[in-house]
């Protein structure tokens, strides 16, 4: 039975009611009087000089206030920040002389009302001078390839091999090696709300008010660092509902644009992203990567070493994407007991839209090719799959563990989940249904997948590529207030798209402070009044926001228990807190109650023990554990402090006619410490894991010959539907983090992490009695025919006529 | 710009303005009715964020304009409570089972569950999950909104003691 009253209980969350009658407040939601709207005018080629903007016509439009290009933006903000420094590249919100993909912003119109800027937009000429483009990553290293940025003479944006422990020595000693070289598609999370973002100036305070559909660190920093103005005259509102992101919401060019505009114009002015604007150029998609991965192992099984390169088609701003590419550092050899490894990262810019983070900032890929791998070596030994892995699997007791690239891992006991997992999915009689439908001449095979969830998220990835930049820092805050009536209210520092921060502040609160969770107010500060935070992302707000909940509860407890201790007259140490009223441990009835504490701190001065502060509030700003480290000069750093471990069985069938994929069957084994809200913890390992279905399966930003998106709405680019979703078993192990004040790890990016390798091993394993091997995701129905056509051919032709 | 004026029943009231002739209907209740609980996700007819009842019937919102609503009664999220506030049995199902996380889809969800249950009180698993595949949710999985219909379903099977 657990010790906890509240966390990891199930209750019902406190977010859910206002969605359920209509009430969420979102950017859209948000209107402001006299506001005014955006459209955009969009690039039609990857790559061209921009000559003659011709406005005229749009702005004899009645209703336009304003058609702005590049130039004027150039003019009036600094380039947005990105995570290297990389002369020559300068990142603006509108093209600025030339454009380097198409959707890429050229113009901005801003009208009465978004049907009268989209009608301005459409009359803006821009004359076009088209230029030699390249857009695969390979060619754009080739010597001669056209440049995505002259300036900076290269499209060479970060390359540097790591080399952590002795790769040579364990590559000689090992018994075998094996290359496999797989691809992970250019794909993203997608929410279901655009991107948005209103903004005001508000010329009586000189203050820019800012609503967004956010999730990112430091964007008021950043916005002021683009427009020009002090940090303090930027105000987020973090108190608008974000309609889905897990990871994508940067928005900073909408929102630079936009802030601009707003102080511009003197008026409202507000941007949503249409569903064509958001594919195309609101530079959002995720890792576009191709793996080449060598194993270094023996006869048994053993892995010793890895080598592995990823080089990375970041589009054509480096934004965050460089830096993805970094963080899988922290959990480079995965769950496995590997020795040694090299890891070379290289990330090339081409002409296609930008890169942003992605749930899990670069892991997934990550993990696809290192469980891929595995897969192979078990192929080649003729091993059994998960053998191979629990050879490898580091081992319960090891914990901390230090992988070579220098982090240490927290806790888990991997092999324990691995066998919870195995029996509840009854593998021996999974096996047996894949083979019986084998038996039949269907195509049916099994996957696995064991992954490791870093979370907790720090920065570290940003000092590993980037030298320059020494930020270390990474806290997360909170504030506990109690009225003057003995309520209790805190404030948090972020906005929400869908993780429950409410919900786990108020569980984490409640807890500390032995009240009914429901009773506790949990309020959204504004950028200005709030304490220092990093946002939601990095699977870091149970650990962190948890965390500095905590922390601040404590420090109530503790005020209370001096205040009682010195009404009492009795030491601190024989007092004991409980359910807001305090208890004197050698005199049950000596007792004070909440009402007679709290009045005694708003009320009472006389009664307040000499120099204590008056009210009862307490405000926590907590490091994540373990940070505060910057990395070797060989690449060794701790990356993230918590790693959260789960792994996949999954069946699927394929049809031989069409190549579709059906999912019959999934397991997902999860541990991620003390969970705080199990439904919660749930709904977003079943939310990844359909997430990593659509990696793997059916979503792509692919791109044509002549360099245009051909994926820009959801008839092309395909979301999952519940036809495509199976119904998920979750097996909950927990291994509590000795990092943090319940146990707890964090579980935003669960399921995604090891869904698509599933997916992938086992079509595989489907198509393995074919001989095929499909090594490139997503393996959309198309592709898998293909190579089924092709199989029936090649044996056709074996066979002969 | 040609404007028409349309009379609408929403959620039991009626409405009347006169709004331009391509004002999509998800448009028209948004920014002219007021009520921004209904969602718009692509504006092209395959997420369903947008669904509303069209006298009792699930329909998307951006594919038709408000011109062409006139005359109908038209049910959003915000209709579905009892007039006292009251959940319905398949809102507070949602809430039990925690069957949205961002909220964004949740609208949609929850009308085309309604449109389910109104034509088939007692619809089989089956039923559920084809009645739901015309809306996209990016943030569950589906599970969680598959197990809230259910719970509804046998909620409302209950013979009250
Ligand atoms: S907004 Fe209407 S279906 Fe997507
Ligand atoms: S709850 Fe976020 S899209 Fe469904």
């Amino acid at each position: 039975m657990s010790e906890y009253r509240y966390v990891g209980r199930k209750r019902r969350t406190k977010e859910d009611r206002r969605f359920i009658t209509g009430l969420g407040r979102y950017v859209a939601d948000v209107t402001l009087p006299g506001m005014s709207h955006v459209a955009l005018v969009l690039s039609p080629h990857p790559a061209a000089r921009i000559g003659a903007i011709d406005t005229a016509a749009a702005l004899a439009l009645p209703g336009v206030q304003a058609v702005v290009t590049g130039a004027e933006i150039a003019r009036h903000t600094n380039p947005i920040l990105h995570g290297l420094a990389l002369p020559g590249v300068r990142w603006y919100p509108l093209a600025v002389g030339q454009v380097r993909y198409v959707g890429e912003w050229v113009v901005a119109v801003v009208a009465a009302s978004r049907h009268i800027a989209e009608d301005a937009a459409e009359l803006v000429r821009v004359d076009y001078e088209p230029m030699a483009w390249v857009g695969d990553p390979e060619a754009a290293l080739a010597p001669g390839a056209p440049l995505v940025h002259p300036d900076h003479g290269s499209n060479l944006f970060y390359r540097r091999t790591f080399v952590w422990g002795d790769v040579a020595g364990d590559f000689a000693k090992a018994h075998h090696r094996l290359a496999s070289k797989v691809y992970w598609g250019r794909s993203a999370t997608v929410p279901i709300e655009t991107f948005g973002v209103v903004a005001n100036w508000n010329r009586g305070n000189d203050l820019l008010d800012v609503w967004a559909s956010i999730q990112m660190p430091k964007y008021p920093d950043q916005m002021a660092h683009c427009l020009r103005l002090p940090l303090n005259a930027i105000r987020v509102h973090y108190d608008v509902d974000v309609g889905g992101s897990y990871g994508v919401k940067r928005g900073i060019k909408h929102s630079v644009l936009v802030g601009y505009l707003a102080r511009k114009l003197l008026m409202p002015v507000r941007l949503i992203e249409d569903r064509l604007e958001n594919m195309v150029g609101g530079d959002m998609h995720g890792p576009d990567r191709r793996f080449d991965v060598t194993l270094a192992f023996d006869a048994d099984g053993l892995i010793r070493s890895m080598k592995m390169r990823a080089l990375d088609d970041i589009g054509c701003y480096p934004g965050r994407s460089p830096l993805q590419l970094a963080k899988p550092v922290g959990a480079i050899v995965g769950p496995y007991r590997i020795q040694s490894v090299e890891y070379e990262a290289v990330a090339v810019a081409t002409n296609k839209t930008s890169q942003v983070a992605v749930r899990g900032f670069g892991q997934a890929p990550t993990n696809y090719a290192i469980e891929t791998a595995i897969d192979r070596v078990a192929a080649h030994l003729g091993m059994d799959r998960l053998a191979v892995r629990r050879r490898n699997f580091i081992q319960s007791h090891e914990f901390p563990y230090r992988i070579p690239s220098g982090t240490d891992y927290d806790s888990g006991d991997y092999d324990a989940v691995l066998t919870k997992t195995v029996a509840r999915a009854k593998l021996e009689a999974l096996i047996a249904r894949r083979d019986a439908l084998r038996a039949e001449g269907r195509l049916a095979g099994i996957g696995f997948a064991t992954c490791l969830e870093p979370s907790g998220g720090n920065g570290a990835f940003e000092p590993l590529f980037n030298p320059a930049n020494d930020t270390t820092t990474w806290m997360e805050s909170c504030q506990v207030k109690v009225d003057a009536l003995g309520g209790v209210t805190a404030t948090i520092a972020t906005s929400t798209a869908g993780q429950g921060h409410q919900t786990l502040v108020a569980t984490v609160t409640g807890e500390e402070l032995g009240f009914d969770p429901d009773c506790i107010r949990v309020v959204h500060a504004d950028s200005l009044q709030a304490l220092p935070g990093n946002s939601p992302v990095a699977s870091r707000m149970a650990i962190m926001l948890g965390g500095a909940a905590a922390g601040a509860a404590r420090q109530i407890k503790e005020r209370v228990l001096a205040i009682a201790a010195h009404n009492l007259q009795r030491p601190v140490d024989r007092l004991v807190y409980r359910e807001g009223a305090v208890f004197d441990l050698d005199n049950e009835l000596r007792t004070l109650n909440w009402a007679e504490l709290v009045r005694i701190a708003h009320r009472k001065y006389h009664q307040m023990p000499p120099g204590m502060e008056p009210g009862l509030q307490a405000s926590y700003v907590w490091e994540v554990p373990k940070g505060g480290t910057m990395p070797t000069a060989d690449g060794r750093v701790q990356m993230y402090p918590c790693y959260s471990f789960e792994c996949h069985i999954a069946l699927v069938e394929i049809d031989r006619g069409t190549g579709q994929v059906a999912i019959r069957d999934w397991f997902m084994g999860h541990d991620c410490g003390t969970v705080i809200n199990p439904d919660i913890v749930h709904g977003m390992s079943y939310g990844g894991i359909a997430h990593g279905i659509g990696a793997a399966l059916y979503e792509e930003f692919a791109y044509d010959e002549n360099g245009q998106l051909v994926a820009g709405s959801f008839v092309d680019y395909l979301l999952p539907s519940v036809h495509e979703i199976p119904e998920i078993a979750l097996v909950d192990h927990c291994t509590p983090s000795p990092l943090t004040p319940m146990g707890q790890k964090g579980s935003g990016e669960s399921g995604y992490l090891g869904a698509p390798a599933a997916v992938a091993s086992a079509v595989n394993d489907a198509l393995s009695p074919l001989g095929i091997t499909i090594d490139r995701l997503p393996m959309h129905p198309s592709r898998i025919e293909q190579a089924l056509a092709d199989k029936r051919a090649d044996m056709g032709e074996r066979e002969g006529p | 710009m040609n404007r028409q004026a349309v009379r609408l029943t929403v959620n039991g009231k009626p409405w009347h303005g006169e709004v331009p002739t391509r004002l999509t209907l998800v448009d028209c209740l948004r920014e002219e009715v007021g009520l921004t609980g209904t969602h718009v996700g692509c504006e092209h007819g395959v997420c369903g964020a947008c669904s509303v009842l069209l006298d009792g019937e699930p329909v998307r919102s951006c594919l038709m304009f408000a011109v062409q609503a006139d005359g109908r009664a038209i049910t959003t999220v915000e209709g579905l409570a009892a007039p006292d506030g009251a959940l319905s049995p398949l809102q507070d199902a949602f809430w039990e089972c925690h069957a949205l996380q961002c909220g964004y889809c949740t609208p949609g969800m929850l009308i085309a569950a309604h449109a389910l249950i109104a034509r088939n009180p007692a619809p089989s698993d089956g039923d559920i999950r084809e009645a739901l595949a015309g809306n996209l949710c990016r943030c569950t999985g589906y599970q969680q909104i598959v197990d809230a219909v259910r719970l509804a379903r046998r909620r409302m099977g209950e013979v009250p003691p």
